[in-house]
């Protein structure tokens, strides 16, 4: 058992309005000091077995057909633990 | 002659597909109900792809639909050359299943935006837009959330350079669309997607406002039945 983390997010050049609309409402909730929120995904993808090669590599074309739409946005992966 | 047969597909959560149909009815062609989960086209002409909230936009707008059994058939057809019409949601999954460049993203200032909007017709050279004319300005209905088109610089360069930007918003951009895109094609124009929605513009008893609608469904009528 293992858990694979993808992190998606959309590429830098990307307007993220979310995140603009986080990044707008901080200051009204009494936190400065912050000069840009961009709003991203996170997938947990729990193995049957070992993060290996092969499984690390399955994940990765997981990310690349259906998590993430690699069109406008980017994935990390990373093996949890 | 039998008339032409223009399929109309139904995903979980397509709200559209009732007017598509309506709308293929009214332009004199038969329309065929298409089932996301059979791998079956049922040797229709064309292929309409309707809007609403397929696989309730779970992950990214048509990211889930893109995989579906029916897609699976219609994906090697439309690259064949099977006319197909997208409108919303199916512009979505049409973008997401690569038949059509670029994406479509969350509108540029949050709202889900539905009223009517005037669109210029960029291009008449599509299987879908034959009966409009260059730079006519029509009325649709738009109602989305996600409707911003945005492609890298070069895609968007060989959308404009090959004139196939087809629709244009006019008189204001309600998304914040690159270029003001409404609506594009392939390089052989058979696939177009757009985000406004000819299916609810071709009668005026149901308040519509126009009928501008229509010009959808008369061009791929005489395309089918010239071919």
């Amino acid at each position: 058992m293992a858990r694979v983390i993808v992190d998606v997010m959309l590429k830098p050049e990307i307007l993220d309005p979310q995140g603009q609309a986080i990044a707008r409402a901080l200051p009204r909730l009494g936190f400065s000091g912050v000069s840009e929120v961009r709003q991203g995904k996170r997938f947990e993808v729990e193995l049957d077995g070992p993060a290996d090669e092969a499984a690390l590599s399955d994940v990765r074309k997981m990310a690349e057909t259906l998590l993430a739409n690699t069109v406008i946005e980017d994935f990390s992966i990373r093996v949890e633990g | 002659m039998s008339a032409a047969r223009v399929g109309v597909v139904t995903f979980p959560g397509t709200l559209d597909d009732q007017d598509a149909a309506r709308a293929v009815r009214l332009a004199g062609a038969e329309a065929v109900p298409l089932w996301h989960a059979d791998h079956d086209l049922k040797g229709v002409d064309a292929v309409f792809l309707p809007g609403g909230f397929s696989y309730g936009d779970y992950l990214r707008c048509g990211a889930i639909s893109r995989f579906s059994p029916l897609m699976t058939e219609l994906i090697p057809a439309a690259q064949a050359g099977l006319p197909v019409l997208g409108t919303c949601n199916g512009f979505q999954i049409l973008c997401e299943a690569h038949l059509l460049p670029g994406a479509l993203t969350r509108n540029e200032g949050l709202h889900y935006i539905c009223r009517d909007q005037r669109i210029r017709v960029e291009s008449t050279r599509t299987a879908w837009t034959a009966d409009f004319t260059d730079g006519q300005e029509i009325v649709l209905p738009i109602k989305h959330g996600e409707g911003r088109y945005v492609a890298d610089a070069d895609t968007l360069a060989a959308l404009e350079g090959e004139g196939r930007v087809v629709f244009r918003y006019a008189g204001g951009n309600p998304n914040g669309s690159l270029n003001d895109i409404a609506g594009i094609t392939n390089e052989a124009g058979n696939i177009v997607g757009l985000m406004p929605h000819p299916e609810h513009a071709v009668e005026e008893l149901t308040g519509a406002p126009s009928v501008d609608g229509r010009h959808f469904f008369t061009s791929i009528l005489k395309r089918l039945v010239n071919a």
